[in-house]
Formats: structure tokens, sequence, C-alpha cells
């Protein structure tokens, strides 16, 4: 499971493709450069990606970004202009599963608004699959009966779905979705409608039970938080194209391009000439030599910006010592951390810079110093 | 008033207003209970007077009429012939439009739109020019009739469109349109996703029909079978023009009045109310047990057709039905056109002129129901806009004693088949007497217009109740708080609020009263006579080019009057209506 990053001195990365992986063992859902147009606009853009077997999937983005297409025609409602959808069966062997309709597919979908159908109890709901698999009612209710309690809403069975919250509808709509024992689990925004109290609790439970069931799953957020909390592995797309793939830290320690590097966590993006293995960023007149995360042996960018997250610096009051002169423009307590806007130089070429320091002593108007205090820094290309 | 003494003051009435609180609000209450009284009574003495008349004159040699109705062959045949009629229209009407409800809103085939423009041309048809229509394609010497006799060379006509089978035929062309209607809007509004989720979760297209679509769609389709099963138990012109010697309720009451049998009468209208207000406690039954709420979140996704057979066989077939469903409308516009006397034998009528639309245009004669069902429409309507607005606004945004009471009687009126209106109203207004309420309307010019008032206060009440609910209530508090009066009030805010009910509920009010038969027959007299009964009477005189030439008339004045309220609607700013839909 690696990412890959644009070739150095690319100025447009092509679609960062998921690394091919070894033989993908059983249970392995691949998409293979699939691609969807609605009339003139490209929603999905030969995006390709590998969801190893027992793994989570999260695919992030902000609306638009082709994500729930994308999620959709591994479910079977969409269905690719070009490219491929294959699953890896038990026996090793890959399956086409482009053109196979939704009910053939064998996989479980949790819809963003559950899709409970009103007019049959929880646990008719639940058994709905088992039900159009031909199973008999008393077994079909009894697994089900047994599915609300992995969910921990054992003994709701009879009742009406609409008598249900928000956070338990879900429920119903998980378990209703993983009875069925699908070969990969999709969810659509799994978390989007819930009180925001409920979301850690559900964040970690939901983990926890894809886990325990060994479930493959592939699920769409635009919350990068609940992506980082469940996923073993996130997928960033935007305009439909994939941006980059790959472990939460991967994404947020070596952004591939600008727009990844903008839409992960916090980072102000300064201007950096490439030297290598090290980055010089200048700003207010004094330069900081930084260690990047880029290869040694790649050729330097031609543009290049540093990715300087809020918590890898640090200031100190005063107007001498190492580090950029700047002034403290906005100071925010945050409780652990004091988050800080400091700007660095003057006039046209500023830069104002976020930071977020345990140390609460410096105050509006302050004459500062800023520094780097861990490194590396991640580098990227500033055309994008 | 506590803001008429605080504007005197100079003092922003606003705060006068707020400080008298609770005391205020209850001097507002009794305007308004002052405004609720009138009404009430208005309803009560035209709505349900007439219909305890009736009841009451039932039972005037206690059980005998009523003994009499048990035991007359003619009556229990019209009664039981009536109840099969209905089920019959139900089942047929059901079997033509939930298929075609499904087909329009989820297959995308070649000629759809087509079809879904004029599947609902038959209800913009007047009941009577239906049926007048299917005289002229299906009857004895009809378009249709001869086409096949001389195809097939048949010495007589193929059938004869006569007796109950017809009656069915009729119902089910002109009653389809309400299943349509209803389980169509019930598709549009159904949630697509929860078909993908039955979907995902391996369900295959027959099981999602049974066990999700169907049930989900029960409301929509009984709601349109009691529909149905109403309009077909009311139902006069079809019976009257093609029952042949087949009795129903609606025939058998005219012909007990016209008899001068009027106990007899009585009892039967009574029996016929009663079956439809019972259809009706049922169908409100039905509502109020199945309240899902289908969220409609899902797009509607129209599936092409995939099997290569029903590709091939499903456009012609739409051609088809769009053909046998126009085919009516144009039939009455080519006999309009067809010169009187001419059209006998020959399959098409053989001699066209423009001479019938000259002499409806300058005859007097002729030209008189004309006049007469447009005034009569134009006082009826009006008199509907102003108690129809004034009930709503009760019903919806103030509580008083006796709210449930002017509710329950703005809706009697759609329980109560025409006919049983018409016998009311004969039996209760036939003289002057004011200690028994009673004023002289039989025989005058009045009792037509008051007919179709009563008939259209429930679909222009109802249809103002609609636009009232989706105004933020608030926003009359938040008008008289600002100083607003009560008058000021209602013209900026709550007037223009109402406005899209009001048109469409009047449009639809003056089209049926333009074109209005069943009440009309039992009620005329030569002065006032409208269109409907002129058409009866040239039929009955086989002028059937000038019986044409007035239904087409009749359709260009429904025509002109959907597009004067298209009209009205598109005038009304959009901000207006925005605002006081908060």
């Amino acid at each position: 499971m690696t990412s890959t990053r644009p070739a150095p001195g690319a100025a447009a990365p092509p679609a960062a493709a998921d690394a091919a992986a070894p033989a993908a063992a059983a249970g392995a859902l691949a998409l293979d450069r699939v691609t969807r147009r609605f009339g003139s606009h490209t929603a999905v853009d030969g995006v390709s990606l590998q969801v190893a077997a027992g793994e989570l999937l999260a695919l992030v983005g902000a609306s638009g970004s082709g994500k729930t297409t994308t999620l959709r025609m591994a479910a079977g409602y969409e269905t690719p202009d070009s490219g491929a959808i294959t699953l890896t069966g038990p026996d090793g062997k890959q399956r086409d599963l482009t053109r196979v309709p939704p009910e053939r597919r064998g996989f479980g979908m949790v819809f963003q608004h559950y899709a409970l159908f009103p007019h049959m109890s929880v646990e008719e709901n639940v058994a709905f699959g088992l039900e159009a698999r031909g199973v008999k009612r008393a077994d079909r209710l009894a697994r089900a009966r047994d599915a609300l309690r992995t969910v921990g809403l054992g003994g709701a069975g009879e009742r009406p779905v609409q008598s249900l919250s928000g956070g338990e509808q879900q429920r119903v709509a998980l378990a209703r979705a993983v009875v069925i024992e699908p070969r990969v689990l999709l969810l659509d925004e799994p978390l989007s409608n819930l009180d925001p109290t409920l979301r850690e609790t559900t964040r970690d439970e939901l983990r926890a039970m894809l886990r325990r069931l060994h479930l493959t799953a592939l699920f769409v957020t635009h919350d990068q938080e609940d992506a980082f909390a469940i996923a073993d592995r996130v997928a960033l797309l935007r305009g439909g194209r994939l941006l980059q793939v790959g472990t939460p830290e991967e994404l947020y320690d070596r952004p591939a391009s600008r727009p990844v590097a903008e839409f992960i966590g916090r980072a102000t993006l300064v201007p950096a000439v490439d030297e290598g293995a090290h980055a010089v960023v200048s700003l207010g007149g004094v330069a900081q030599r930084l260690r990047t995360t880029r290869p040694p042996d790649g050729a330097p960018l031609a543009r290049a910006l540093a990715v300087l997250r809020p918590e890898a610096l640090a200031c100190a009051g005063g107007e001498g010592g190492d580090g950029w002169p700047g002034v403290v423009t906005s100071r925010r307590f945050a409780g652990a951390t004091t988050v800080y806007h400091v700007r660095l130089g003057d006039g046209g070429s500023a830069v104002e810079v976020e930071l977020a320091s345990a140390d609460r002593t410096a105050r509006e108007g302050d004459r500062v110093r800023v520094r780097v205090a861990r490194e590396p820094v991640a580098l990227v290309a500033a055309d994008e | 008033m506590a803001d008429a003494t605080a504007q005197d003051e100079g003092r922003p009435p606003s705060a006068a207003y707020l400080a008298l609180g609770r005391a205020a609000r209850d001097r507002r209450a009794l305007d308004v209970r002052l405004l609720a009284v009138p009404v009430v009574l208005l309803l009560l003495w035209t709505v349900v007077y007439p219909n305890v008349e009736v009841v009451v004159g039932s039972f005037a040699r206690g059980l005998g009429l009523w003994r009499a109705f048990a035991a007359s062959p003619s009556d229990r045949e019209a009664l039981v012939t009536s109840l099969g009629v209905s089920v019959a229209s139900v089942v047929a009407a059901t079997a033509i439009g939930l298929p075609l409800a499904f087909l329009l809103t989820r297959v995308e085939f070649r000629g759809r739109r087509l079809l879904g423009a004029v599947a609902t041309l038959p209800a913009a048809l007047p009941p009577l020019v239906g049926v007048v229509a299917f005289l002229f394609l299906y009857g004895e010497s009809g378009l249709v009739t001869r086409g096949v006799q001389r195809l097939l060379g048949l010495a007589e006509a193929p059938w004869t469109l006569s007796g109950v089978w017809a009656i069915v035929f009729v119902h089910a062309y002109t009653m389809y349109v309400y299943v349509y209607l209803f389980v169509a809007a019930g598709l549009e509004r159904f949630d697509t996703t929860l078909d993908e989720a039955a979907a995902g979760l391996g369900a295959g297209r027959w099981h999602r029909l049974r066990r999700l679509s169907l049930p989900l769609l029960t409301p929509a389709i009984a709601g349109a079978m009691l529909l149905v099963f109403m309009s077909s138990m009311g139902s006069f012109s079809a019976p009257y023009v093609f029952g042949g010697g087949v009795r129903v309720l609606a025939t058998q009451i005219v012909a007990s009045k016209l008899n001068g049998n009027l106990g007899m009468a009585y009892v039967e209208t009574t029996v016929l109310a009663l079956s439809a207000v019972a259809a009706l406690l049922l169908l409100r039954w039905l509502e109020r047990r199945r309240q899902y709420t289908l969220s409609g979140k899902g797009r509607a996704t129209r599936r092409a057709i995939r099997s290569p057979f029903a590709r091939a066989v499903v456009p012609p077939l739409a051609v088809a039905l769009v053909l046998l469903l126009v085919l009516p409308h144009l039939m009455v516009l080519l006999v309009s056109f067809a010169r009187d006397g001419a059209w006998t034998t020959q399959v098409l009528p053989p001699e066209y002129t423009l001479d019938n639309f000259r002499r409806l245009a300058t005859q007097p004669q002729l030209w008189r129901p004309v006049r007469n069902s447009v005034l009569m429409a134009l006082v009826a309507t009006a008199a509907n806009v102003v108690v129809c607005f004034v009930a709503a606004y009760l019903i919806v945004l103030r509580r008083f004693p006796g709210r449930r009471l002017l509710a329950l009687l703005v809706a009697l009126p759609w329980a109560i088949p025409a006919t049983a209106i018409a016998i009311g109203l004969a039996a209760t207004f036939n003289r002057n007497d004011p200690l028994g309420a009673r004023v002289l309307l039989v025989g005058t010019f009045w009792i037509l217009p008051l007919a179709y008032f009563i008939r259209g206060v429930p679909v222009v009440a109802s249809a103002v109740e609609g636009s009232l609910r989706q105004m933020d209530p608030a926003l009359e508090d938040a008008a008289r708080g600002l100083g607003a009066s009560w008058a000021l009030t209602m013209r900026r805010v709550v007037l223009p609020a109402a406005r899209p009910g009001l048109v469409a509920g009047a449009t639809l009010a003056a089209v049926t009263a333009v074109g209005e038969f069943v009440a009309s027959v039992v009620l005329y007299t030569h002065a006032n006579r409208p269109i409907s009964v002129e058409i009866l009477a040239q039929l009955r005189s086989l002028a059937f080019g000038t019986a044409a030439a007035y239904s087409v008339l009749l359709i260009g004045l429904v025509l002109g009057i959907t597009l004067v309220a298209r009209w009205m609607d598109a005038r009304t700013p959009p901000d207006a209506t925005a605002a006081a839909a908060g």
C-alpha cells in the first residue's frame, strides 16, 4: 500500500494512480481508470483505486469532487463510461463487475439518509436482504435480531422505524447491510447526519465493528477528521480526479501536491527554494534552512512551496533570536494550545502564518520570532 | 379596538398592542367570530338544511316510503346496478391508470412525453361533452362503429353502446385519470433511494414492486379508487345517455322527481348520499391509518426498456393509446363542422359547414345558453372566492369554537353527489317562508348559481387552505406588531399568500360550473338553461352538428378560463408569494 507522488518538476501531476499492489487477496475491490460523464461535465475522471481485503478506505473531497459518483459506480447504481470494476473472489480469480446490476453484486450499502423502508418494522427492514435471497421467515428474522444485537438495538425489532432516533436508524441501516454478509460494504457519508455529540462515539463504534467483522469497506465523507479516524487509507478526490491515496499520516506528512496540502489539515504554504534534501525559506529578511521530506536524489522543484503546519512552528518573544521576524496579529486561546496568527515580513511580500503553541505568553501586537521546531517539512510544487 | 386608540393617541400601536397582550387578542378574536358566524350560518343554510329537508322528507310517511323503496324492484335494481357499476368502474379505471402511471414515471421510451401530455386529457372534457363524443365515436351511428362494420362487412352495427358495459366503458375512459394522477404523484414523491437500497440488498424488480412500491403506494391507490367509486355512484350523464333501460340511483332520482314522486326521490337521494358519505369516511380512515412520510430525496430516474421485444412494441402501443385518448376531442371538433341532419348512415359526416357556429353566434335563442352559463358561473365563482377565502382563513389561521364545524361544512358538499344537492335545493327553496328560512329560488335564475356555488365550496376552500398552510402564521403577528390594521394585514399579507390557491380553486370551480350538467338538468328552467342542457336538447333533435358546436364552444370556454388563470398566476411577482410564504 504505497502512495505515489508526481514526477519531480512536473507542472501538473497525472491522476495519482494507486500503485499496483501485490496479487490482490480474496475480497479485494479494484476500480481501474473509471470515468463517468454527465452530459458535458466529467464527474469522475480516470480514477483508479484498490481496496484490499479487510481494508477500510475513505473517499474524501469537497462537494462536486466525484466521490459519491465513484461510490455509486462501485455499488452499481451508475455504470462507468470507461474503465472497469473488479472483485477478487475467494478463489483468487478476478470477476469483472462493471456491468453487473446492484442486486447481483452482493455488496452492502448504507445510504446517507439511511433509506429504511417506512412500512416495515425494524427487524423486517434488517431481514429484507435475506428475504430477497430466499431465506425462510423464521430463520431470517432470527438472523436479523442477532444483527440488531450486534449494533446495540436488540429488542427494538418490532418497533416501527419512524420511532427511532437518527443514530438508531443509522445502526439499523448498518445492521441491514451487514447481515447479508456482503463482499464489500459501501457507506455514503455515514456520519454526516448525526448530532455532533453522537459523531465521535459512533465513529469509534463504527471502526471497531468494521474491524471486528473483517469487512472490506469503502466509504465517502467530506469530513477529513472522520476519514482519519475510521479509515486505514484515505483517497483524496478533487474535480473527479484522484489527487493522492495513502494512510492518513502519509497524506498529512507528505502531501503529493498543493491541493492536497491545502485540503488536509491546516497549513500555511510559503515560497521556498528547493535544494534537494533541504529547502530555504526566506521571510522578513531571514532565511531558514529546513529539512524536507523530498527524496534526496530527485530533481529539485523549480517553484516550490513549503508546507508549514501550525504545530510545527514555535514563536519566541523579543527581537533577538532565531527565526523569522514578525508581529502577532491575532491570538485565540484554544485550551491545550493557543493559536496565533503572525505576520512575517513587510509590505507586499508579507506572509501570515498560523501557529499553535502551548506557550500562551505572546499577545497581539508583540514582536516575535517564528521558527520551525519540527522537521522535516513537506514541499510541494507551486504550480497547480 | 386597542390599535385604533393607540393610533389616535399618536403612539406606536405596537407598544399598545403588546402592552394589552391577552386582552387585545381576545378582542381581535371577537372580530374574527363576527366573521365566522355569517359564514357558518350561510353554509348551514345552503349545504346542511337542504340535505336535512331531503332526509326528513324521506321519513314523511314514517318508514312507509323506505319500505316502498325496499319493496320496489326498480329501486332495488337501481341500487344494485349503481354499486355494481361503481365497483366495475373502479376495477377498470385502476387497470388502466395504475400501469399507465408506472409506465410514464418509471420507463423511458419514445413518445413518452407526448403520451404524458395527453394522458390527462379526458379529465379536461366537460362530462356531457365526453358522453357526446363517445356517442359520435362508438354509438350506433358512430365513426368507429360504422368503420368496424364496413371493415368486417357486417349488416348491422357490431355493438350497441348501451347498458351496463357501456356505462363502465365511459367511466373507465374518464375516471382512469384519477388513478393515474394519484399514483403518478405518489411515484414522483417516491424516495428512489429506497428502491436503490432494496436493489442493493438483492431484491429483483418484481420483488421490489411487490414489497416496496405497491405497499407504499397503497394510500394513493386506495384514495383514487374511492374517488372513482364516489364519482361512479353519483354519475348521471353516462347512464342517462348510454344506460339503455338500465337504472342507476342517479337516473332513478331524476325519473322520480319528473314523475312527481317526490317522496321516493327523497329516499333514493338519501340512499345515494349515504353511500357516498360512507365511501368518504372510509377514505378518511384509510388516509389516517397509513401515514408514511415519503421524503422524496431521490432523483426521478427513468429506466430505458431492455427487452428488444418490448422496445419494438411499446412505442406503437403508446401512439395507439394517444390516439384513443385524443379521438373524442377530435371527433367533437369534426362533427361541429358537420351539417345538421346530413350525417345518417355514412361513416363520416358527408357535408361540412361553418353554419353551426354562425347560427350559435347570431341567433339569440341559440346564444342564450352560452350567456347563461357564463353569467351563472361568474356569479357562483365570485361568491365562492369571497366565502371560501374567509372560511379557509378562519380554518387555517384562527382558533375559535366551531372551527371544526366550519371545516366539516366546507368539505361536506364534496361527499354529496350533485343530484342529491339538486334535489335538496328543489325540496328546500321552493317557496317563500321566512319563518322556515326558505326563499323561493326554484324556477328563478338564482337556483343554478346556488347549486354551482355549493359544488364549488370544497374545491375553492381546500385550494385556499393548502396555500395558507404554507404561510408562516407568524407573518400575521409580525404585521400586526408593526402596527398594521387588520384590514391592511389581510390585504397585504394574507391575501397574497392565499392567491395561488384562490386562483387554482376558482379556476376549477368556474370550469366545473360552466359545463355543469347533473344538477342543472334537475333545476333548470327554459330561461336560465345552461349549455349542457342545450346540448342534450340538440342531441334529442338529432342536430348533431349544433350539439357538437356547443361542445367545442364549451371546451373553448374551459381553455379560456384556464388561460386567464395562468395569466393571473404569471402576474404574481415572485417576491410577493415568497415573502407571503415566509
